[in-house]
């Protein structure tokens, strides 16, 4: 354990974490566009810049550590200077068009610009244009709202193990992209667009359907597989409209292609609502009742004519671990064969 | 060879095949003397034989292509030699005994070596950089025999911090203290980089060094190797020089089969080896951490420090980087003693150091000069003063981190402390002489689209600052400076040099400082007047014709490229502003000076 000092609080806390976490533990608030707390330190929107005692320039909170004795300094006029000055230049290559933008609301550079009450812009000049042409199903990738703060490329390296994106280029020109410009071609996790902190990268299924006020937040647990990963559905009206996660949730807030971007067939209306039982060649609704004494009544029809073995189950990767222990138990003991067996072999 | 020709005397032609030497037709030249001695071999039985030595750069490279004659123990050089000249010479000097005077080196050449003190260079330019066995004949691989048989690890780092010696690559950090600090991270790997990724503008100093005296390299790297702990070595250098590339692969090569790199050195057990890792052209690379990245196959972008890479470099292991002029050094250091080494220099800058000394100089070429010489020694003495005899007006050093220093502070002593108070850096040695003709605004406006282009775009200042920085000086040039734009420009330096991730953002706005600092009346000329002073930027530009002078010849209309002007034979020509240009072909062709530009 360390004793640091910042804005005058001391405190103690453990070696290696950064000033900006021991902020954080002070309940100290500084600002940051490229910080995130899951993905490794990057330093490169120069917005968490500090004062330190004995150290002749400013240095990212993010990624200094503290050490015993060290006093920061968080707020100061030259501090917010440089603070300004990083946004207006953010601001001065970036279209601006909030009115319009899928994330207005929810946008961590647009309530930066309010906080610091950006309105003018000493630093007008070229933007970055670039055509927008994607051909994939899932994402919408509009990179001239990109800030290069990097999270997509490190949720994609450090999280998700892909790397299907990365920086390129140089200067002004740099941006992030996949190989050879190519349209993306992933796994389509989306945990990109969960980590952007502006409408560079959003969800095409969630376009125009809805601002952050208008949604109410449903907590649920993802059906697709036996993780159980918690969603929160975003639901206008009667229509799910989005699906996220929490980052405080088991899955920390990660979630793949299927729980983030699988949720259309909620409102599907080919749906089934009952069970169906094939009467004649013809599928015809039963109650669940009818149905499971149907199943029940051929299973047993099968053990008494051919034996417990002539039966067999097959489970689904979809199950959870109790729901296939207790499947393979009534295979085993309620049939009584040992013919069980699991989806995810085949 | 039969027994009467070994009897025969020997004549050495030493031919420059530096970067100058071979752009200039060095090898071309080499083949020319081999084709004279072998014509005249058909007619006259020689009473000599020729041998052919290529040496690495040896700094005049205005005068390139330089051949020393070497007969017995009189030398004789000439200068600015091309492939048809090479007959002259073995005629007249071989054959005859009489030196060719018209290519003999004269006065410029003594006075560009009058003060300078070459101790990198010195074998740079007289020994073959594709021959082991010339570099070890002038005492190379005497330094580290030295030390593995008779100095501990930290003796020598006691011995390099005596010297005084600091980092050549630019920051001038304390070489020794580096080594210390590596030599005392906790771990058993370590790894010694070369940084040789050299990028400033009209800098030429590590490469020439790699071309001329490979293994000095080589061997500096063995020394910090054995002082920090180290068994492997990598070289990161530019692909875009391949002659450097090949001459390092084959000095590895014969330092390997002499048994100079691998295991068990010299009996001693130390081992060590090395790899070449080649840069694909990004400047920021040569920034240490962005360098690490790449070896390891990361796109290069600098980290925050710390941890340094002392503590946590490549491979995530101590590592040490040095600049290649550093570890050049070290073999000579450790061979005279830190005690020759610290009496050259400043109380706080010690040893000598490499300048690529171009522009409107007359002599240009590689530089080394004693640390403390001052900035006029080096621009009139060595340099020789500006060229045509125009009015020197400002020197840049540092290159693209450095800044601009003025006529009134050339007495200024080249050293890191100087150079720093006067706004500039030392940096690796670009040294770029400017006269009047150059415009100030124009130039800063140079290293600014360098920088930017250069950019590796991780951090905010740097990527949109420098580019919004390069904006406000390009609409100057062009006449569109506004009222407070000097003050904008201010502004916004001071926020990309604190705010930025690493040397390159926070050292950008040096070319632009130091020139507000020392050239504001340009700056406000452009804005104020839309005039530039030095008649360089062209939209600021407007051509016509003094009727007085004017003899209506016809070469201007004759040259212009836009129709623009017109005019009856012998009468008084006219240029049309709507339709000029701003070119300047009529100016340049104008034999009567009638052509005014302002």
């Amino acid at each position: 354990m360390v004793k640091v000092t910042i804005d005058g609080k001391t405190a103690t806390v453990p070696e290696g974490i950064t000033v900006l976490d021991a902020a954080k533990r002070l309940h100290i608030t500084i600002p940051t566009l490229c910080h995130h707390p899951k993905l490794s330190p990057f330093g490169g929107c120069r917005l968490c810049l500090v004062e330190i005692k004995g150290v002749p320039r400013p240095v990212t909170s993010c990624t200094t550590p503290v050490a015993d004795g060290m006093e920061a300094t968080t707020t100061s006029p030259n501090l917010e200077n440089l603070r300004r000055t990083v946004l207006e230049l953010v601001l001065s290559d970036h279209p601006n068009d909030c009115m319009v933008c899928e994330r207005a609301g929810d946008c961590t550079l647009q309530e930066l610009a309010y906080s610091y009450g950006i309105r003018e812009n000493r630093f007008e000049g070229e933007r970055r244009t670039y055509a927008k042409r994607d051909g994939n199903p899932f994402i919408e990738r509009d990179m001239e709202k990109c800030i290069m703060c990097g999270r997509c490329v490190k949720v994609c390296e450090e999280v998700e193990g892909v790397g299907a994106i990365d920086f390129a280029y140089r200067g002004f020109k740099s941006k992030i992209c996949p190989p050879f410009e190519r349209d993306l071609d992933c796994e389509f996790c989306g945990q990109c667009v969960a980590v952007c902190p502006t409408g560079a990268l959003t969800g095409k299924l969630w376009k125009q359907k809805g601002r952050q006020k208008d949604v109410r937040e449903v907590e649920t647990t993802c059906g697709y597989c036996g993780c159980g990963c918690n969603l929160t559905l975003h639901v206008k009206g009667n229509e799910v409209t989005r699906v996220d996660s929490k980052a405080e949730t088991l899955n920390e807030g990660w979630l793949c292609v299927k729980g983030r971007f699988g949720y259309s067939f909620i409102g599907s209306t080919e749906r089934l609502t009952t069970p169906l039982i094939r009467r004649e060649g013809k599928l015809e609704p039963a109650s669940w009742d009818e149905a499971l004494d149907y199943v029940a009544g051929r299973l047993k029809g099968i053990k008494e004519e051919h034996g417990s073995d002539a039966l067999a189950g097959l489970s689904s990767a979809r199950c959870t671990n109790e729901e296939n222990y207790l499947f393979q138990k009534l295979i085993r003991a309620a049939i009584g064969t040992n013919n069980v067996d699991h989806c995810a072999r085949y | 060879m039969n027994q009467s020709e070994e009897n025969k005397k020997k004549v050495i032609v030493r031919v420059c095949i530096g970067t100058g030497g071979l752009a200039a037709g060095g090898k071309e030249v080499i083949e020319a003397f081999k084709k004279a001695i072998a014509d005249f071999c058909v007619d006259i039985d020689l009473d000599f034989t020729c041998h052919y030595q290529k040496v690495g750069c040896r700094g005049f490279c205005a005068r390139d292509v330089l051949v020393d004659v070497v007969d017995g123990d009189t030398s004789v050089t000439y200068q600015g030699i091309k492939p048809d000249i090479a007959k002259r010479i073995v005629e007249e000097h071989l054959i005859k005994g009489e030196p060719v005077k018209e290519w003999l080196i004269d006065d410029s050449y003594h006075a560009f070596h009058a003060k300078q003190l070459k101790i990198l260079l010195k074998d740079c330019g007289t020994i073959d950089p594709e021959d082991i066995h010339a570099y070890v004949k002038v005492g190379g691989y005497d330094a580290i025999k030295k030390i593995l048989s008779s100095m501990i690890p930290e003796d020598v780092i006691a011995e390099i911090k005596a010297s005084g010696i600091r980092g050549r690559g630019g920051a001038g950090f304390p070489t020794g203290v580096k080594w210390e600090a590596c030599r005392k991270a906790p771990g058993d790997v370590k790894y010694i980089v070369c940084n040789a990724d050299e990028g400033d503008p009209g800098a030429f100093m590590d490469r020439s060094i790699i071309e001329g005296n490979p293994h000095s390299v080589i061997e500096g790297m063995m020394i910090a190797a054995y002082a920090v702990g180290s068994n492997l070595g990598y070289v990161y250098i530019r692909a875009e020089y391949p002659a450097a590339v090949d001459r390092l692969k084959l000095a590895m090569a014969q330092a390997h089969e002499m048994g100079y790199l691998g295991n068990n050195l010299f009996g001693s057990g130390f081992s060590f080896d090395l790899r070449i890792k080649l840069g694909a052209g990004a400047f920021v690379c040569g920034e240490e951490t962005a360098l690490i990245a790449s070896i390891e196959g990361e796109r290069g972008m600098p980290r925050a420090k710390p941890p340094f890479p002392v503590q946590k470099g490549l491979w995530g292991k101590p590592t040490v980087i040095n600049n290649v002029e550093t570890l050049s050094n070290i073999p000579y250091i450790i061979r005279n003693g830190a005690a020759w080494y610290s009496s050259i220099g400043t109380e706080k800058s010690k040893g000598t150091k490499v300048f690529a000394l171009t522009g409107k100089v007359k002599n240009t070429g590689l530089i080394e000069v004693p640390m403390g010489i001052r900035l006029g020694e080096i621009i009139y003495d060595i340099g020789g003063g500006i060229i045509g005899d125009k009015k020197f007006k400002a020197v840049q050093t540092g290159g693209p981190s450095g800044g601009c220093i003025p006529a009134e502070l050339l007495d200024t002593p080249v050293d890191y402390e100087s150079l720093g108070r006067v706004g500039s850096i030392i940096g690796s040695g670009g040294m770029v002489v400017l006269d009047e003709t150059n415009c100030m605004v124009n130039i800063a406006k140079f290293f600014l689209e360098f920088t930017q282009a250069e950019s590796c775009g991780k951090c905010v200042p740097c990527r949109i600052g420098t580019k919004r920085l390069l904006e406000i000086l390009d609409r100057i040039t062009k006449g569109l400076g506004r009222e407070g734009d000097i003050e904008l420009l201010e502004g916004l330096c001071a926020g990309v040099k604190s705010a930025s991730l690493c040397g390159l953002g926070q050292t950008a706005p040096n070319p632009i400082l130091s020139t507000l600092k020392y050239f504001r009346s340009e700056y406000e000329t452009h804005i104020r007047e839309k005039k530039c002073p030095a008649k360089v930027c062209k939209d600021l530009l407007t051509y016509s014709i003094i009727d007085a002078a004017c003899t209506g010849c016809g070469a201007c209309k004759r040259a212009c490229p836009a129709g623009a002007i017109s005019g009856e034979k012998k009468k008084p020509h006219r240029i049309d502003p709507e339709m000029c240009i701003k070119c300047g072909a009529c100016f340049d062709t104008c034999k009567f000076a009638s052509v005014d530009r302002e």
